[in-house]
This record gives C-alpha cells, sequence and structure tokens, in this order.
C-alpha cells in the first residue's frame, strides 16, 4: 500500500522547490496568460473581419486553450518533478530510499493538480473578464473535462520520464514537446472532422478528442456530453494502465543497462 | 550471522566487464574497505546493492533476503552516502533532513533530524540553503541523511572526498564512534588511505572488476612487503603492466 506520510514528504519537497524558485512561479502564469491574450485577441480579429460569421468560434478556442492547458500542466507535474530531481542530482537519493514508485508517481500527480488548480482559477478569471468566457457554462461536464485531461497529461508525463530515462538528457526538451506532438490529433480547436482520415482514427484512439469535441457540444447546444466523457474515461484507464506497464519496463532496463546511475550522475 | 552476502557478482556494460565475480560478506558491526583506482568497480557494486543497478549474474543478500526480491524492506534498514548525488540545492538543510526522515518513515521524525544535526555539528547550518554549503558542510548534511534511519547497513561512496583534513578526522571518529555505538555493518570507499587504516576492519583492494587483494591492512602491507597502503594501492594499480 502507497503511504500517506511518503507521498506527502515528497509533495512538500515539491512545492518548496517550487515556492522557492519565483522564476518557476512566474512561468506557471505567464505563458498561460500571453496565450490567452493573443489568441483571445487573434479570434476577435477574425470576428470582426468576418462580419460577426464566427458565432461560436471565440468561445470555441477560449475554451480549448483553457481546456488544453490543463493537460499539458499536468504533464508537466509528471515530467518536471522527475527533471527536477535530476537536475538537482537528488534522483539517487529517491530511487535508493524505500520509495514506492506508486508513491513517486502518486506526488508527481499531485504537483500536477495543484498545477492545473493554480493556473484554471487565473485562466477562467481572464477569460471571464476579458470575453466573457464562463468556464463554469460547462456544469458538471467540467469536472469530466478537467479528470480527462489531467489523466492523459499523466500518462503523457509517465512516457516522458521513460525517454527521458532511457535517453538521458538529449531527451530532456521532450518534457516540453510531447503534448505538442499530440496537439494535431486532440482537435482542440477544430472539428475531428477536420481532419484527414488517416488522423481521424488516431485522434479517436486518445481521449482528448473526445473531450475536445463534447466541449464543443456543449457550447454549441447546451447538452451533457457525457458519451464523449465516458468514452474518454475508458481510453484513459486503458492508457494509464500501458503507462504503468511501460514505466516498470522501462525502470527494469535502465536497471541493467546503468542508465539510471548514469542519467542521475552526468 | 552476516548483513551483507555478495555472492559471484559481476556486471557487465555491453561487452564491458566492470564488476567480475566478486563475493563479499561483511558482519554486523564491521567495517569493510573498498579500494582501488579510478573506474575499478566500487560504485558500481554499491549501486548493485542498493537496486540502482541489476547484476549481470551472481546475487545480493542483505539480512538474509534477496535484493532483487525484497528491495524496500532492505532499504527501509540501510542507507547510504556519495558524492554522486546531492540534496536539492534551493531547499533549506533541516527541510531537505525532515522529508528524508519522512520518506524512511521514521517516529518523531524532527527529534531524530535535531539529534543528527547536533551529532555532526551542523545545527547552525539548519535553516541555511543546502546549495549554499561548502563542500564539507553538505558532506556532513548528506551524512546526517545517510543515518537518519539507524541504518543496520552502511555505505559510504568517499564520504571524505572534499573535506579539509579537521573535517576529515572527524567524520572518520564519527563513522568510529558509530561503529562501537550501533555496530552497522559499514561498506566504505576511499582514495584517503589514512581513512581506510584508520575506519576499516578489513580491507578489499578491487582491481579492474576483481578482487586482487583482502585481509586487514596489517597483513595487506605485509604481503606486499610495503610499509604504507598508498605504496600497496601503486603497486596494484600497475599491476597490470609490471606483474607483482
Ligand atoms: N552506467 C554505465 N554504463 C557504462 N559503463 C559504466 C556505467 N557505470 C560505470 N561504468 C563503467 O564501469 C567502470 C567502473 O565504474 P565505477 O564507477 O564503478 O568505478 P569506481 O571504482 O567507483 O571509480 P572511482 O574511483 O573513479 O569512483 C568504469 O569503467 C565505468 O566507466
Ligand atoms: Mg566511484
Amino acid at each position: 500500500m502507497p503511504s500517506f506520510t511518503v507521498i506527502s514528504a515528497l509533495l512538500y519537497r515539491y512545492i518548496l522547490l517550487y515556492a522557492r524558485n519565483r522564476i518557476r512561479l512566474f512561468e506557471l502564469f505567464f505563458w498561460p496568460i500571453v496565450q490567452l491574450l493573443v489568441w483571445g485577441f487573434v479570434t476577435s480579429y477574425l470576428q470582426s473581419k468576418g462580419g460577426g460569421s464566427f458565432p461560436r468560434f471565440i468561445t470555441f478556442l477560449i475554451g480549448g486553450i483553457i481546456l488544453w492547458d490543463s493537460l499539458f500542466r499536468s504533464q508537466q507535474g509528471v515530467a518536471i518533478s522527475f527533471l527536477e530531481d535530476v537536475w538537482t542530482r537528488n534522483l539517487i537519493n529517491i530511487f535508493a530510499a524505500p520509495v514506492r514508485m506508486s508513491e513517486y508517481l502518486g506526488a508527481s500527480f499531485c504537483v500536477g493538480i495543484l498545477r492545473v488548480g493554480l493556473t484554471a482559477i487565473v485562466l477562467a478569471l481572464i477569460a471571464l473578464l476579458a470575453y466573457g468566457f464562463n468556464l463554469f457554462e460547462f456544469k458538471f461536464s467540467l469536472i469530466g473535462f478537467y479528470a480527462n485531461l489531467m489523466l492523459f497529461g499523466w500518462v503523457l508525463g509517465i512516457v516522458s520520464i521513460c525517454l527521458i530515462l532511457r535517453f538521458g538528457h538529449s531527451a530532456e526538451s521532450l518534457a516540453w514537446a510531447i503534448p505538442f506532438m499530440i496537439q494535431p490529433f486532440a482537435a482542440v480547436f477544430y472539428d475531428v472532422s477536420t481532419l484527414p482520415g488517416w488522423m481521424q482514427h488516431i485522434a479517436w484512439a486518445m481521449p482528448p478528442a473526445y473531450v475536445f469535441e463534447g466541449m464543443r457540444k456543449c457550447l454549441a447546444d447546451d447538452s451533457a456530453p457525457w458519451e464523449y466523457v465516458i468514452k474518454a474515461a475508458t481510453l484513459n484507464v486503458c492508457y494509464l494502465a500501458i503507462a504503468g506497464w511501460f514505466f516498470a519496463r522501462t525502470l527494469t532496463n535502465v536497471r541493467e543497462k546503468g542508465l539510471l546511475t548514469k542519467v542521475s550522475t552526468s | 550471522m552476516s548483513i551483507l552476502s555478495i555472492k559471484h557478482i559481476a556486471k557487465s556494460f555491453g561487452t564491458f566487464r566492470a564488476v567480475d565475480d566478486i563475493s563479499i560478506e561483511v558482519a554486523a558491526g564491521e567495517t569493510v574497505g573498498l579500494l582501488g583506482v579510478n573506474g575499478a568497480g566500487k560504485t558500481t557494486l554499491m549501486n548493485m546493492i542498493l537496486g540502482l543497478i541489476t547484476p549481470t549474474s551472481g546475487s545480493i543478500n542483505v539480512f538474509g533476503k534477496d535484493i532483487a526480491k525484497h528491495r524496500l524492506e532492505i532499504l527501509r534498514r540501510t542507507n547510504f552516502c556519495t558524492t554522486y548525488a546531492a540534496l536539492p540545492g534551493n531547499v533549506p538543510v533541516f527541510s531537505n533532513l525532515l522529508i528524508f526522515a519522512k520518506l524512511y518513515q521514521i517516529d518523531q521524525p524532527k527529534k531524530k533530524v535535531y539529534e543528527l544535526l547536533e551529532l555532526l555539528e551542523i545545527t547552525s547550518l539548519k535553516d541555511k540553503l543546502t546549495g549554499t554549503l561548502s563542500a564539507g558542510e553538505s558532506t556532513r548534511v548528506n551524512l546526517a541523511k545517510a543515518l537518519l534511519n539507524d541504518p543496520e547497513l552502511l555505505l559510504l561512496d568517499e564520504p571524505t572526498a572534499s573535506l579539509d583534513p579537521d573535517i576529515a578526522d572527524k567524520v572518520r571518529k564519527l563513522i568510529i564512534h558509530l561503529q562501537k555505538t550501533r555496530k552497522p555493518a559499514v561498506l566504505y570507499t576511499s582514495h584517503n588511505m589514512r581513512d581506510i587504516e584508520e575506519v576499516c576492519d578489513r580491507v578489499l583492494f578491487i582491481h579492474q572488476g576483481k578482487i586482487h587483494a583482502a585481509g586487514t591492512t596489517a597483513e595487506i602491507k605485509e604481503r606486499f612487503s610495503e610499509e604504507n597502503l598508498d605504496d600497496v594501492f601503486i603497486k596494484i594499480a600497475r599491476s597490470d603492466k609490471q606483474p607483482i
């Protein structure tokens, strides 16, 4: 059984690392705010040029930006927490302590939740004040959207850790790139039907497309998109199981190759 | 009973054999020194005991249990201090130690941390950021971390590297004090022969992944007909070029 003491100690450590790093804190809010402002203005501009023919466009885009950010933050919570341990040369101390990998991942999942929570509040406020976009219009579906995107963020975070362990420091930039590799398939800003046929198959094989389609449906006709939420959740359960298996396998593999100590000391 | 029992352990990285058929037994209260040139395989051996590297062949038993099967249980009663790892720099010393005390699930973690700060004479550093400490100060903090769970097996990989002679002497005295009071099994690597002579009951010379010589420091010096351990070290280090 994972221990609450261990998870909370690891979480406390990550919070200290954050709280004491002003640049990190600044970064947490800076990018999402800039993104929201730029895209908000772009859509306002398009709307004015299109003679008001994009009625829902702006809400689709802003909803997409805010929800996409939750996937990204959650993935970053996991991947960057791990990188913090690599950068501070602390990985060996943790991996040779009696810490279960479920506890280690559990703590970094919590970091993801905190990051998502903090930025979501700020983004929702700005969206409301600047564009009159009320995130809570999604009502209970909002929980379904957030939960699914965060779960998939964890999956991508675990994959990022595995790649860094396997390929070392040269793979560090993947921690930022991986979410954007799947973004075209996530249908954040357009309908899945916009994609070419083969891309649609890939899109429907991953949870985010269901969330964003559901979001648009919800905004368009105010219906509760539970079908989408449930499909995304089912896929997420499968992806999490696969990610857990992949993580365990990667650890076995890097222990055999001596890469765990290499990534921590080089 | 031996705390650590290593049997015919070997580790290859690709075709390179870093550790080649080493067997070691360490009993409670015994300190065994690992000596050898850079790249001899000492750290690899310690990492295998901590389960950070999987051996290619052979077995490692700690407290009578196989590390491959009982890793977590073993790690709870084991600890280590290594030059190859650090504690997060922008966290204060006290918080860092408290966090690790909780990771090792110690009862009364705060009390334990204060006790160790006192023992290592670093109470005055407790609110400093770990990253701002001098090399010697951070070594002592790492040592405090290594003693948090009163380990029955303690692995020390070059604990006195970068310490001034005064602090190095204090660290040696501390380890000797620990041996007397808590009787852990200790595996100790150092390139400082004085450390080895003062602290270790037995010494293993490792060369190219193999045990080249073993015994007390006196026995080894006699066998190699040298006055001091440094000269034995040099003799063994150059042995692939000049047969002993
Ligand atoms: N992860 C790894 N992958 C490949 N080779 C490795 C790895 N780890 C260690 N080695 C090699 O194994 C050999 C033994 O290394 P090790 O770190 O155990 O030496 P050491 O005795 O601790 O040396 P030092 O006194 O310099 O600390 C070295 O040649 C090293 O390059
Ligand atoms: Mg070494």
